[in-house]
Order: C-alpha cells, then structure tokens, then sequence
C-alpha cells in the first residue's frame, strides 16, 4: 500500500503505471478490441496501385503492404510482445536468483566456480549472442523467449550475488545458524525476502529490456515468424517501405518506445521507492 | 601493481577462453549443418560427407576444439566456409569501418552524457533537470532499429542533409554515429548526474565555492575529475553494449563493418566467423575492462593506496 501511494505521488511512476495497465488491457482484450482479424488481407485494404492506406476513417492506424489493418495486427502484437517479455524475463528473473543467492551463500569452490562464470557470461557481447543463437535455432515464439532469457539472467545474478554476500555476514544470519537452522530455513525464511526488493525492480526493467530485445531479433527477421504479429516483426515486414508508407515503422516503432519508457519509469520508483539507500537521488 | 596486473591479465586470457569455449559448443550443438550449406541444395551424401571431412567437422567435438585452439595460438581463427578466406583477413579488412563508428559513437554518447548530466545536477530538482532525466529515460528506452529508420526518414528523406547509407566521408558517419550514440547517452546522462549530485554535496566544494572560485571552474576542475571514474568504467563495459548495437545499426545503413560481415555470416551460417566475431568482440570487453581497471589508478590516486 506504501509503495501504491508514493507510485501515485510521481507524475512520471504514474505515467509509467496508467500506460503499463492499458497496454497490458488492450493486449487481454485484443480480440474484442480488434476492428478486424490480425491475418485479413482485405480486398479495400490496399490502393488502387496496391499501395498501403494511411491512416483513415475506415482504417484508424492504416493497414500494411499485405492490405491487413495495422491497428489490429499491433493490438494482437501487444500479446505476442508481452507474453514473451514476462516470460523471458521471468524466467531470467529466476535463474539470475537461483544462480546469485547460490554464488553468494555457498562457500569455497561451488559458489566460486558459479560467479566465475558469471562473470564469462558479463563479457558475451549479449545482443550478439542473441543474434547468432536465434538465428541459428528455428524461431519461434518459445525460442525467443528461450534465448532471451539466457542472455538477461547475468545482471540480475550480479546484483543479488552482491546482496546475499552482505547478508550472510550479517549477525541474525549467524544468529539463526547458532539456533542450528538449516542451509534451507535461512534461505528460504531469511535470505529470500531480503532479495525480493531488488528481484522486483529488475523483474520490471528487465521487462523493459526483453521487449526492446524481442523487437531487435524480430526486426532483423530471426525472432517471431510472420504471419503472427509482434511489434519488432510489424516494422520488419513494412521496413523498405519507410519511405512511402512511414506509418508502418514509426506507429509500431512509437508503441514500443512508450511500452519500454513505462516499463522503466515503473522499474525506478520501485528503485527508489523500496530501496532506501537510492532514495532523495531521483 | 604489475602483480596484479599480471593477474588481471590472467583472469583475461580465462575468460576468454571460457568464451571461446562456450561459443565453440554452442555453435555446433546447432541444427543447421555446415556441410550441407557450403554444398547446396542438390549436392549427394558423398559430397557433403567430402566436404565434412575436409572442414574436419567429422572428428570429434574435443578434437574440433583443440584444433580450433591450437589455430588460435598462431593467431589463425580459420577459414571462412563461404567466402573461402582467412577469417582474420576478413576482419582485419572491416574492423577499421567499425572501429571508426564506435569511436564516434563513445564521442557523441559522453559529450551528450556529459553536457546533460552536469547541467542537470546543477539545476537539481528544476524543470532542465526533469526534462533532461525524462529525455534520458526516452533514449535509453528506444529501439534502435527505430531511431535508425527515424533518423533516416528525417535527416537523410525529408531534409536530404545526409547519405542514406553507405561509406567513406564524414557525412556518413553522423546517423549511425548518432543512432549508437543515443542509447548511450541516456545511461551516461543519468550516472553522471547522480555522481555529480554526490561530488557537489562534498564540503571539499563548499570550500571552493566559499573562498570564492567561479562555478564553472569549480564545476570543471574541482568536481568533474572525481566524477570521471564511474564513467571509465563504464565505457569499458560500453563496448560490449556495442558490439551487438553495431549489428543492427551496420544493418539498416550497410555500413561495411564487422556487424555486418557477422550478420552475414549468421545468415549463411559461416560458423568460423561467427566464432571469429564473437572472439573479437568479447576480447575488446574484456579488453575495455582491463584498460578502465588499469587506468583507474592513474586517474585517482585513492585507489592506488589499497
């Protein structure tokens, strides 16, 4: 409830939640919303010349170079998109838990070896790694996600490993082990909830990044195939039209830019908001 | 100190070989068969279990490997499956185009960086600082390709000021320069003001400021060099970020880079590239590292006492 009320108190944290939770509504109710289906290629949808229409009456945003609405395909996009950026994300979330409460609670060679390659993954190029593990696999939507998560979970380990190493050396951490508490009560009842502050901020930035990330690989033709719609594949499939038809690139372009700009905006009030030693810098 | 850079320098050559590692397995856990690409569509079994053999793609993966590593020591990184060169011949011949564009894009990201977020740790709290940190959140949060094709659409389409694409003067430069520069610039904006909002709240600058300096030459050259660590740091991990933003951007305005040879290669699946890009790349982070860790001392005396 705190954390609501000081959200509210920020213009830009508000703005970050009104955008996330209607974006998130049209995405659950694209199929009501729709004007028309994603995969129509409609008889009036293209010109005379068989040019994409701007944005009219009858097409609100205008329709693509295959005569389908543009408004639709990027309502049903929206799904696309953002199921994969809470999944991968997700996902990234947790192994990046997993891996940095391990690397920083065990002791000796186990958590040693575990931050050392870590710190292997911190000096991958991520965006290349992605690219060449996309491109390589057969995309999908499950792919995608799959390599997105592979590539994001490193930050996430870097910054709870850091944290728990602090904890453990903490005198109620010794205390409950003097109590003869096991390896599993102290993780689970002591070292966990103290991480899930920071594991919600970057649950949220993260999904800034996975959706940036899943339009990169989608737009260079190697994330989500056509004819399903998300928004990186919306502008690959339109982008040597930019010229003609710039409605194609830069209204998909513009959804995603405000989507990762929400995402983020959110992702440092909950910076600032749950962590105190960030807070008066905003 | 040379000890420790003797370790450090260890640490490298591990990590790099960690990479190397990890690529090398994962490059030909892969589906996609080498062999069958370089001999087409209609080639026999016999030709492609022929051209297996020559490439060597039918020894065992730990032989592979350690043939691999093995060429690497010499400086061979192998040869190209489609364009039948030697690798390194390859990306020594586009690595200057790249490095020309990274070298403009650290350029624009930390002047823009810099000017941004000193003004807005100086204007604390106003209206310049709230607008720079929202137009940071905006850059930081938008898709590459999109700036591109943006940039382009204005500057190259409508206004006609520079190149669409292409490559050899300054004019071409600017948009891909500027379109790396952009993301960057956000992040740098962002810590660069939070540094400096901790530097002017230092009674080292209430001191300044009380025997009367000028603000610029307190800003200048009392509190920018202290805020001048965090931001080495960070061109070091930087060049990693860029190493893949250079795909896309070298992409969308065929800039003959290293981005594009490996986007290439990905296509064709040219795997001694790939393997040759992706080692190149991951030596210049881990490279970027080292020089910022080494340099740190050199730029701020505290460290060096520890």
């Amino acid at each position: 409830m705190r954390v609501l009320r000081e959200m509210l108190a920020r213009p830009s944290a508000l703005f970050g939640l009104v955008v996330v939770g209607v974006v998130l509504l049209l995405a659950v109710a694209a199929p009501l919303l729709a004007p028309y289906s994603p995969d129509e290629q409609m008889f009036d949808g293209l010109s005379l010349e068989g040019a994409p229409l701007p944005p009219s009456a009858q097409f609100l945003l205008g329709t693509d170079t295959l005569g389908r609405d543009l408004l639709s395909r990027l309502l049903f996009g929206a799904r696309t998109s953002l199921l994969i950026g809470l999944v991968a994300n997700g996902a990234a979330v947790l192994i990046g838990l997993f891996v940095g409460t391990m690397a920083g609670y065990l002791r000796g060679w186990p958590g040693n070896l575990l931050m050392r390659f870590t710190d292997l993954m911190m000096a991958f190029p991520a965006l290349l790694l992605a690219i060449v593990l996309a491109a390589l696999l057969r995309p999908s939507l499950w792919i995608v996600a799959l390599v997105i998560a592979l590539v994001n979970w490193v930050q996430v380990a870097r910054i709870v490993f850091t944290e728990t190493r602090s904890l453990v050396e903490r005198d109620f951490i010794l205390a409950e082990r003097s109590l003869g508490a096991g390896h599993a009560r102290i993780l689970v009842h002591h070292i966990l909830p103290h991480l899930m502050p920071a594991a919600i901020v970057w649950g949220t930035l993260g999904i800034a990044t996975t959706v940036l990330l899943e339009a990169t690989l989608s737009f260079l033709g190697i994330g989500v195939q056509p004819p399903q719609p998300s928004w990186g594949n919306i502008i690959f499939e339109s982008q040597s039209y930019f010229q003609s038809a710039p409605w194609l690139v830069f209204i998909p372009g513009a959804v995603i830019l405000l989507t990762a700009l929400s995402f983020n905006l959110l992702g440092d009030a909950l910076r600032d908001i749950l962590d105190p030693t960030q807070r008066g810098r905003g | 100190m040379p000890l420790l850079l003797v370790r450090r320098l260890m640490q490298s050559a591990l990590i790099l070989l960690g990479v190397a590692a990890i690529t090398f397995v994962l490059l030909y856990a892969m589906p996609a068969d080498p062999a069958r690409m370089i001999a087409g569509r209609s080639a026999t079994a016999a030709t492609v279990a022929n051209i297996r053999h020559e490439l060597g793609l039918d020894l065992p993966l730990p032989a592979q490997f350690w043939n691999y590593l093995t060429g690497l020591m010499q400086g061979n990184l192998g040869r190209s499956y489609a364009q039948k060169t030697e690798v390194a011949t390859l990306i020594a011949s586009r690595l200057p185009a790249t490095l020309v564009l990274m070298a403009a894009g650290i350029l624009i990201e930390v002047t823009l960086g810099l000017v941004l977020g000193i003004t807005a740790a100086v204007k604390r709290g106003g209206l310049v600082d709230r607008a720079v940190m929202m137009a940071s959140f905006v850059g930081v949060s938008a898709p590459q390709f999109v700036v591109a094709l943006l940039l382009l659409y204005v500057f190259a389409v409508t206004l006609g000021w520079f190149p669409m694409s292409g490559y050899g003067s300054l004019a071409h430069v600017v948009l891909p320069a500027t379109t790396l520069g952009v993301l960057g610039a956000g992040w740098y904006a962002r810590m660069v003001r939070s540094t400096m909002i901790d530097v002017l709240a230092q009674d080292y600058v209430r001191t300044a400021n009380a025997k009367g300096l000028s603000a610029p030459r307190i800003l200048l050259r009392h509190a920018l060099p202290n805020a001048l660590l965090p931001i080495i740091a960070m061109i070091g991990i930087d060049i990693g970020q860029f190493m893949g933003g250079v795909v896309v951007v070298e992409a969308v305005y065929g800039w003959p880079g290293i981005g594009q040879l490996a986007w290439q290669a990905i296509q064709q699946v040219d795997i001694p590239i790939i393997m040759g890009v992706t080692l190149v790349s991951a030596l210049a982070i881990v490279t970027g590292n080292l020089v910022a860790d080494v340099t740190a001392p050199l730029i701020d005396p505290r460290i060096r006492v520890q």
